[in-house]
């Protein structure tokens, strides 16, 4: 790995006076923290010894009789048999990749796609190929196109990669229609579908949308989390794979960790049991549809003409396109002074697109500092309009390393 | 051996060198710290000025990065509040930190530095880029490199071999800061030369020699452990070791800094050094190259900061 320039920029970010639309953090604030700390207190003093043994690789049988009640809010219908607990969604997909994956081997992902799954399917040298996605989220066309083509040409492709609700970062949603094509094809051509589903029942408009899974128990894996539900500091997510799928995903579970932490699983359960989570659920879905009315609404007033952006009905992300020449990397030096911070697009890519967008987020900062932030993002914007014009749209000299920031920034 | 008490090392700040600088000031403490020297470290956000004034420190070690840390802002706090720092007072880090000035004054002192022009981006907005980079070019010749004329870690930098890239690293430049130092590019051997006062008069420690896998030195190249190869010394002639120490501490006396700085210059293929800048905040992490001369020189780098805070902390 490579110290990167917009790594380091990134450690600006985290202070105060810069307005963050950079990170990806969870507004956990909003969270009766006096609640969950009697909950923690008293678990260990009922259940002291249980929570703090070893626990069984698969997962705690009660919390995945709950996980099967959270996922019933997508239409999914599981037995608590089929989900393997995992540290965090991000572990599932690397168990996944791992059991999957040969070096060379092709996943497919939406482009733009979720940096922490790009950064997995690196690691294990799979070669990432993007497919083109629109507002209305993944383009059935391209997927068989690209499947046909990779085919072809002799590749191996093990699975579509998809965030298909409030996609990270492109803030979009794959529709009703396109669900069931997406689907289709995947049938038709024996593919594999890893379903991401971090962001499902934060939208913002009516009831939750129906998951992937809820239609196709055998070709797709569902990764949930209670990252963005409850908490990021739990750890706790999970893998609803077919049986097959899902007794190599034990052994390898076992294999990585001996066995998640049994202290956070059950104090997830206990959350889950004692605690009015769906109203939870609902006090952030108010929180997040605020903040993003306010990203969408200082956008619409503040950026100069050109700039076109996504108006996600859910989850953390506005995907913005900047207009012709600009790179949205080689800016963020002058927004980080001008104290404000984004992610440049290209982190989103693996094969070298994104430079005219960015990722901007709307889950931790309160609303009017992200109207603040919006405001000193469309002056560095400007400048850098003008500073092309004076040169010319030549790229700036590009930077290594890499371009997003770690989990801990807000 | 004076008694010092506590000691503050401040690091962090908003500069764009703000990892580089937290890096530096946690090297800082934990060799103070095994020199038994009491460290607390800070980040210069609104509390630091209630907590100075409630809790003086003996001394301050400054180890912020560009910036505040080096421009003489901090500095100059420091000095409302009484409190002893080491490095250069306000004055000389503005004159220091801003290249082109130093490059002016250095060369007033007879020392070697490559021809250079430094515009700020109105210029280039008022009269036309592509005219005054047409001119750069056919004045100052080709290979450039164009860097900001503030700002360290080569952050904006870039080498121009032909005139059609000169647009894109002053796009890279500006981005990093409102005006460029353009520099006829001198070919030749990198080198950084770590001058240190610790009361005698200022004394340079071995240069050392940087070559980057790459072949530029840049943020990368710095600081990812690995992927820069130094050599303390530095491979030289003994005349253009010499040389690069003599103009090291010419540089340090010129610039009307003290207690330490770090000089970068760039040995041609004659032996002779040319200045291109000078820090009067060296970095002091793993990969930095100050502790790298300290070393070569068979200096401890604890009893060194130790000895640079005692001197601070005795200045009257």
């Amino acid at each position: 790995m490579v110290a990167s320039e917009i790594r380091a920029l990134f450690a600006v970010a985290s202070r105060p006076e810069v307005v963050s639309l950079a990170g990806g953090m969870p507004y956990v604030t909003a969270l009766p923290l006096d609640v969950v700390g009697e909950l923690v207190a008293d678990l260990i003093a009922k259940r002291g010894p249980e929570a703090l043994q070893y626990g069984s690789g698969q997962g705690d049988p009660a919390l995945r009789e709950q996980i099967c009640e959270v996922m019933r809010e997508e239409g999914i219908d599981a037995g608590a048999n089929d989900v393997v607990v995992t540290v965090g969604s991000q572990q599932a997909l690397d168990l996944i990749t791992r059991i999957f994956v040969d070096p060379g081997d092709i996943v497919l992902a939406e482009g733009p796609s979720y940096v922490g799954a790009l950064g997995t399917f690196s690691a294990y040298q799979a070669k990432v190929v993007h497919i083109a996605m629109d507002d209305q989220g993944l383009i059935p066309e391209s997927l068989a196109q690209t499947i046909y083509a990779l085919k072809s040409a002799g590749n191996r492709i093990k699975f579509l990669y998809t965030i298909p609700t409030f996609q990270n970062p492109a803030g979009v949603t794959l529709n009703e229609v396109r669900r069931r094509q997406v689907l289709e094809i995947c049938q038709r051509a024996g593919i594999l579908i890893v379903e991401d589903n971090p962001y499902g029942l934060l939208g913002f408009d009516g009831e939750p949308l129906r998951a992937l899974r809820a239609d196709d128990p055998d070709g797709v894996v569902y990764l949930g989390s209670f990252s963005k539900t409850l908490a990021p500091g739990f750890r706790v997510g999970w893998a609803l794979a077919p049986h097959a799928v899902r007794d190599k995903l034990v052994l390898a579970m076992e294999s990585a960790v001996l066995s998640h932490s049994t202290f956070t699983q059950l104090a997830v359960g206990q959350f889950l049991a004692t605690q009015p989570w769906r109203e939870q659920i609902k006090t952030f879905r108010e929180l997040y549809r605020e903040r993003r009315d306010a990203l969408l609404s200082s956008l619409d007033v503040l950026m100069p003409p050109g700039c076109t952006w996504t108006r996600p009905a859910g989850g953390f992300f506005v995907w913005m396109t900047l207009p012709e020449g600009l790179d949205s990397k080689a800016m963020l030096p002058q927004a980080v002074d001008k104290r404000v911070a984004f992610v440049p697009g290209t982190g989103f890519f693996s094969d070298g697109g994104g430079e005219r967008q960015m990722r901007l987020s709307y889950c931790y900062p309160k609303p009017d500092r992200i109207r603040e932030g919006v405001r000193r993002l469309a002056g560095v914007i400007e400048e850098e309009l003008r500073t092309r014009e004076m040169f010319g749209t030549g790229r700036a000299p590009g930077h290594a390393g890499v371009d997003t920031p770690g989990p801990d920034l807000a | 051996m004076s008694d010092l008490g506590h000691v503050l090392v401040l690091a962090g700040g908003l500069s764009y060198e703000r990892e580089v600088s937290i890096r530096s000031g946690r090297r800082v403490a934990e060799v103070l710290r095994a020199a038994g020297v009491d460290v607390e470290t800070r980040d210069t956000d609104s509390s630091l000025v209630p907590s100075v004034l409630a809790d003086p420190p003996d001394a301050v070690f400054v180890t912020l990065h560009g910036g505040a840390g080096e421009d003489g802002a901090i500095r100059s706090v420091l000095e409302l509040l009484n409190v002893p720092y080491v490095g250069a007072a306000p004055d000389a880090c503005r004159v220091a930190f801003d290249k082109p000035t130093a490059k002016a004054v250095v060369r007033s002192w007879g020392l070697n530095t490559p021809d250079s022009v430094a515009l700020p981006k109105e210029t280039f907005h008022d009269l036309g880029a592509s005219a005054v980079l047409a001119r750069i070019v056919a004045s100052l010749g080709l290979p450039l490199f164009v860097k900001p004329s503030r700002g360290g870690s080569a952050l904006g930098a870039s080498i121009v071999r032909s005139a059609e890239e000169l647009p894109a690293a002053m796009v890279g430049c500006f981005a990093y800061g409102d005006t460029a130092l353009i520099e006829k590019y001198v070919e030749g051997v990198e080198v950084a030369v770590s001058v240190v006062d610790l009361g005698e008069g200022p004394v340079a420690l071995p240069p050392v020699e940087i070559v980057p896998d790459a072949g530029v030195y840049d943020y990368a190249a710095r600081y990812t452990a690995g992927h820069t190869e130094f050599f303390a010394p530095a491979r030289l002639s003994p005349e253009a070791t010499e040389a690069c120490l003599a103009t090291a501490v010419a540089a340090h006396t010129a610039l009307g800094l003290r207690d330490v700085s770090r000089t970068d210059l760039i040995v041609d293929g004659s032996g002779r050094p040319y200045f291109l800048e000078v820090n009067v905040a060296p970095g002091m992490t793993e990969t930095s190259l100050l502790p790298m001369a300290a070393e070569a020189a068979g200096r401890d780098l604890g009893a060194l900061c130790r000895g640079l805070l005692e001197i601070a902390a005795g200045r009257p």
